[in-house]
Parts: structure tokens; sequence; C-alpha cells
């Protein structure tokens, strides 16, 4: 284990906790973006540069300033007078306890099986590129038409109705 | 401790901290951007065991990953879509307050 490691670990996980711990919405996505770098971080650590900067264009680049319009159109950022967690918060954070139980006992019962060092894949962009339009063009092409109706469908939901006219 | 293990231990702290935000939460865009670590943690469980893994140039697990964030920014797009949606229409972001399907 080495020390870049820890460093980003701690990190992204004090990221993700501050982004679903702190009261103020705007706040917990700036959290969610540190968070966000963390991991693309924690994947240029796994020599995956293609995966760590896609990472950082699709997360960073667009989710967290959809997530900062949605609270701006939302007017989240108001603090509520009664309390940012839910009523039934103490249920919800024994069953995260649970899953995190059950998660990290599993990976500390097979921490001897697990394989402990690998030689440094060279993947190259252009390998990546060929087998995006070679054995994974289906896929591919699926997300596209995912990605196009996914668009249509947010802009559609989210289109102001004006009264009168549907 | 290898490696490997390290990584998949922090994969799992991060789903369990955005499981406990999507649980414990009461404004709906906190709910998804829990949602969104969830789906993070687990990609970073797929590009370690890409990694660690016996065959790393057949690209399986990095293949995997990019068509999830692929997948989980359409879905941010759509779910937050909705969230203004019904801001728009009940006035409130707060799930609690959310008790009633009819509009």
């Amino acid at each position: 284990m080495s020390f870049v490691f820890y460093i980003l670990a701690t990190l992204t996980v004090a990221g993700a906790l501050a982004a679903v711990l702190l009261k103020n919405t705007v706040h917990c996505a700036l959290a969610l973006t540190v968070a966000f770098a963390g991991l693309a971080l924690l994947f240029l650590n796994l020599d995956a540069q293609f995966a760590g900067f896609a990472q950082i264009l699709v997360y960073i680049g667009a989710v967290a300033i959809l997530v900062v319009f949605a609270i701006l159109l939302t007017k989240g950022s108001e603090t509520p007078k009664d309390g940012v967690f839910s009523r039934t918060w103490l249920a919800g954070l024994a069953v995260a306890a649970a899953v995190f139980a059950v998660l990290g006992w599993a990976v500390i019962q097979t921490a001897n099986l697990l394989p402990s060092s690998a030689p440094t894949p060279t993947v190259t962009v252009q390998q990546i590129g060929q087998a995006l339009v070679g054995r994974y063009v289906l896929p591919l092409e699926i997300v596209a038409v995912l990605l196009t109706a996914a668009m249509i469908g947010a802009v559609i939901i989210a289109m102001h109705e004006k009264d009168g006219v549907k | 401790m290898t490696p490997l293990a390290g990584y998949l231990l922090i994969a799992a702290l991060l789903f369990s901290i955005g499981l406990a935000g999507a649980l414990t939460r009461r404004n709906a865009i906190l709910v998804l951007i829990g949602i969104e670590l969830m789906l993070n943690a687990a990609n970073l469980n797929l590009i370690a065991f890409w990694r660690y893994g016996p065959h790393p140039e057949a690209l399986t697990g990095m293949m995997f990953a990019i068509f999830s964030i692929a997948v989980a920014a359409a879905e941010a797009a759509v779910g937050l879509g909705l969230v203004i949606q019904i801001h728009r229409h009940a006035k409130t972001t707060d799930l609690d307050q959310m008790n009633r399907m009819k509009g």
C-alpha cells in the first residue's frame, strides 16, 4: 500500500462524508466535486488514464454542474428549519452500516486470495478506441441511443408548461 | 493488506456513505448525490479488478467502467430533471413532505 493511495483515499472519503453530512446543499455539491476528483485520481493511480480523465470530464465537468443547476432551480440551498435528515435516519444509518459490515467482512476474509501485485498494464487510448469500434461497437451504439433518449427525456420532463398549453 | 483489498475497502466505504446519504437525507437532490456516490464506488471496484485481474489487455473491466460512467450521466440528467419538475409541482424537494401520489 503506497503513501499516495492513503492520501487519495482520505481525500475521497472525506469529500464523500462531507457531501452527505453538510447542512448547506451548495456545500454538499462542492464536497461531491472533491470526492469525484479524488476518485479520478484513484483511477489514475490504478493506471486507468482514460477512465480517470473520462471521470473528470463527465463527473466534475457535467454531473457536478447539473447538480448545482438543480440546486439553484429548486431553491434547495435554503437549510430547512427542522433538520436536514429524514425522520427515519436511524434505520437508514443502520442499513448502511450493515451493508458496509458485510462488504468489509467479505473483503477481509478473501484478502489473502486476492492477487498482491500485477504488472502495470500498458493500455493506450488507441487500443481503447479500437476496442470501442470493434468488439464493443454494439454497446457503444446502445449507449449513444440511451444518451440521446435521456437528453430528450430530461428536456421534456423539465420543460416549463405554460398555463393552458400542454 | 494487498493493494486490491485496500481499493475494495475504500469502494465499500464509499458505497456505504452513499447509501447512508440516500437513505437519511430529506432533500431529493442529496438523495441523487448519494446514488452518484454509490455508482462511483462500483466504478472503482471495476477499475481495481481490471488493474489486478489476469488479463488487463482485454480491457473488459475498463469498458464496463466507461459504459457505467455514460449510463450514470444519463441517470443524473433524468433524475435532476425529475427533481426540478417535482419542485415545480409540489413547491418542495423535501421527501418527507411528498406523501401523496395524487397531484
